[in-house]
């Protein structure tokens, strides 16, 4: 047992696990908002593409989500939500948040996907005796899909790294354990270079991925 | 048959069709000439309804394409498209993209539609290629696989809009070929194209556009050799 | 509460200042870092890369902490408006480099052999023919950077600047009125963004008439 006047102590494997526990919270909260959040945003940029009056409505509103700093949302809504009657904790703020910041973003990737399709394509596909949405279905979505898969998981990894600002809010995902961590160890740039790993263990490899991918589907 | 009364067509302010009537029988090849932004692509859209109409009536096989009960997609299951721009669906094979609409909007099973797709490949010479990418075809393979996938779903009507004005010329012949090939097999065609030696040798009757009515109407021969029309005789005299 | 509008003002031109700054060392850096990665090969090629994928693949966040708490370990104390410039020039020169090596990429080859074949030098042709094309093609992106450069300094708040999210912070935090400061400040930032792409459109309108 360590002495308890001593205020730092070193760094232990303990806190290795602590660091991964709160790796997977990223990763929790991560997955939760992108895939709500991706959902909402193919539905949003549907409407952005369909309607130009739909468009003129939704476009300003989807802006505030990309024109407003992540952390300012989160402070924003954190303190909103018990005015409206909504008692939330950290994580369900900010997810809640995540998932629109995170809509708002696919929704304009949607909105490309749609249109990279072209009028002329939905256009055969319609002469063929397709309806709207077997339009839809068969071709946009195939098509769209892989005209925008690198811009939507760039959009996806965004995302994952943004959620490190769940923490001013007091949810202890990776960051936010670092810095705690950092403040009983002083191990300052040995905790940064973990987490830093970490996040980069989980991007790099994706984005690669995601590339290849286009590089595959373009041929 | 096909009958267009009256029809008027405008894209906002700009007037397009200026009144056409026209009468297309089973089993005639009528090929549509003149120069661009004359209306002739228009025509065929309205005739399947990708474009709406502000007056006067299509009627195909006595069904009113532009009537508010019709249903547009019925409608197209009966009149094939094919596009200046092949439109091949990049993320399927060639059997599948001349598959799935047979599949999807005609409801054949799976193997109904993959076999009515094989027979209609076969039938334009792509038999060879059934499990390619649309990317790994030539331009005039490509387009013959619109052919082939406008055919699978066994329309009574074949619309040709400017079919091979997007190809290379020596990709050209193989697709005139195959058109060729459907008016022989008794094909009702109405083909809006550029290329002279098909509308003569192949039509039973040509029409020429000009801004927006048919000019002249006739049997290729009388078309061709003795043109009425002073706009007509000027068009032929430009492209000779 | 509007009398703090004046500060907050003053904050917010901090925060225009610092994200300015943090681009144009940005694009300098990241022109550098997409030359070095097209041109070169060995060390010099591998540390660009090595910028690059650190900057695009952890946590803007993160990077602020290295930068302040990180060097800081070392005994290296930077004032919070350098830590938050370094951060946000080191994340934008990651983002730039890899815009700009998309924008080199997208213009063909051809182009060099026509410009030299008329007798261009090495410099004329990239100066006259290339860099016009490139900036064509990456200007969209660079005006997301800015904005999103914008939209980081707000991180300033957590290791102590004082620009327009810190001063919202300090107000806030002395009055607990968090949401009414905090909802002022997202109007401020909203109309900001709005006015640099408001902006970006006009220049380019006049830039890219061609």
């Amino acid at each position: 047992m360590q002495p308890t006047e001593t205020f730092f102590s070193g760094f232990s494997p303990n806190d290795l696990w602590f660091l991964g526990e709160a790796a997977l919270r990223t990763l929790w909260i991560s997955l939760l908002a992108i895939s709500c959040g991706s959902l909402m945003g193919i539905i949003f940029g549907w409407m952005l593409s369909v309607s130009r009056v739909g468009g003129f409505i939704l476009a300003p509103l989807l802006d505030i989500f990309r024109s407003v700093p992540l952390i300012i949302q989160l402070v924003l809504f954190y303190n909103f939500a018990p005015m409206i009657g909504l008692r939330l904790d950290a994580f369900g703020a900010g997810l809640i948040v995540l998932i629109f910041y995170t809509s708002a973003n696919v929704a304009y990737v949607a909105r490309g996907g749609i249109e990279a399709v072209g009028q002329s394509m939905r256009r055969a596909a319609r002469s063929l005796g397709m309806t709207y949405w077997q339009d839809m279905r068969y071709v946009v979505w195939p098509i769209g899909l892989r005209a925008v898969f690198p811009a939507w998981v760039g959009v996806a990894l965004g995302v994952m790294k943004d959620s490190a600002l769940v923490s001013v809010l007091g949810y202890i995902e990776l960051l936010k354990a670092s810095q705690i961590l950092i403040t009983r160890t002083q191990e300052t740039i040995l905790i940064l270079a973990i987490a830093g790993a970490f996040y980069f263990a989980l991007s790099y490899p994706i984005s690669l991925f995601a590339s290849r991918l286009e590089e595959r589907w373009n041929q | 048959m096909i009958e267009i009364r009256g029809l008027h067509k405008s894209f906002g302010d700009l007037q397009v069709l200026k009144g056409i009537d026209l009468n297309v029988e089973n089993g005639e090849v009528l090929s549509v000439i003149g120069a661009s932004g004359s209306g002739k692509s228009t025509l065929l859209y309205c005739i399947n309804g990708l474009e709406p109409i502000q007056q006067g009536r299509i009627l195909v096989d006595d069904v009113d394409v532009h009537a508010g009960e019709t249903d547009l997609n019925t409608v197209r299951q009966n009149l094939g498209m094919v596009f200046q721009q092949w439109n091949s669906f990049p993320h399927l094979t060639v059997l599948e993209n001349v598959a799935l609409a047979p599949k999807i909007v005609r409801k054949f099973s799976k193997a109904d539609a993959l076999e009515i797709a094989e027979k209609q490949l076969r039938h334009v010479g792509l038999g060879d290629k059934l499990s390619n990418y649309p990317s790994a075809l030539s331009g005039g393979q490509q387009q013959r696989l619109a052919i082939a996938r406008a055919l699978a779903m066994e329309p009574n009507y074949m619309l040709f809009d400017e079919a091979t004005s997007a190809l290379d010329p020596e990709l050209v012949g193989e697709v005139l070929d195959t058109m060729r090939l459907l008016a022989e097999e008794g094909m009702t065609m109405i083909c809006v194209t550029h290329e002279m030696g098909f509308a003569r040798e192949v039509s039973d009757r040509v029409a020429f556009f000009h801004q927006g009515v048919i000019d002249e109407i006739n049997p290729p021969e009388e078309f061709f050799t003795a043109p009425k029309s002073e706009h007509l005789q000027k068009f032929l005299a430009k492209v000779k | 509460m509007f009398k703090a509008l004046p500060e907050l003002l003053q904050a917010a031109l901090l925060t225009l200042e610092v994200a300015a700054l943090s681009m144009i060392l940005g694009v300098l850096i990241g022109l550098g870092l997409s030359l070095i990665r097209i041109h070169m090969k060995g060390p010099l090629m591998w540390l660009a890369t090595a910028w690059v994928e650190l900057a695009r693949n952890t946590p803007a966040l993160l990077q602020l902490f290295f930068f302040g708490f990180g060097l800081g370990a070392f005994g290296i104390h930077f004032s919070p408006y350098l830590i938050v410039l370094m951060g946000l020039s080191f994340n934008n020169a990651g983002y730039l480099a890899e815009n700009f090596r998309g924008g080199f990429g997208a213009v063909p080859d051809t182009q060099i052999r026509a410009a030299r074949s008329l007798g261009m030098t090495a410099f004329q042709t990239y100066t006259r023919i290339i860099i016009p094309q490139v900036l064509r093609i990456v200007y969209y992106p660079m005006t997301n950077q800015m904005v999103w450069a914008v939209l980081m300094s707000s991180l300033g708040m957590l290791v102590g600047f004082r620009e327009l999210s810190g001063e919202t912070q300090f107000f806030a935090s002395r009055t607990f009125r968090i949401f009414e400061y905090f909802a002022v400040t997202a109007v401020i930032y909203y109309i900001i963004v709005k006015i640099i792409l408001g902006i970006s459109r006009l220049l380019a309108m006049r830039l890219f008439r061609y």
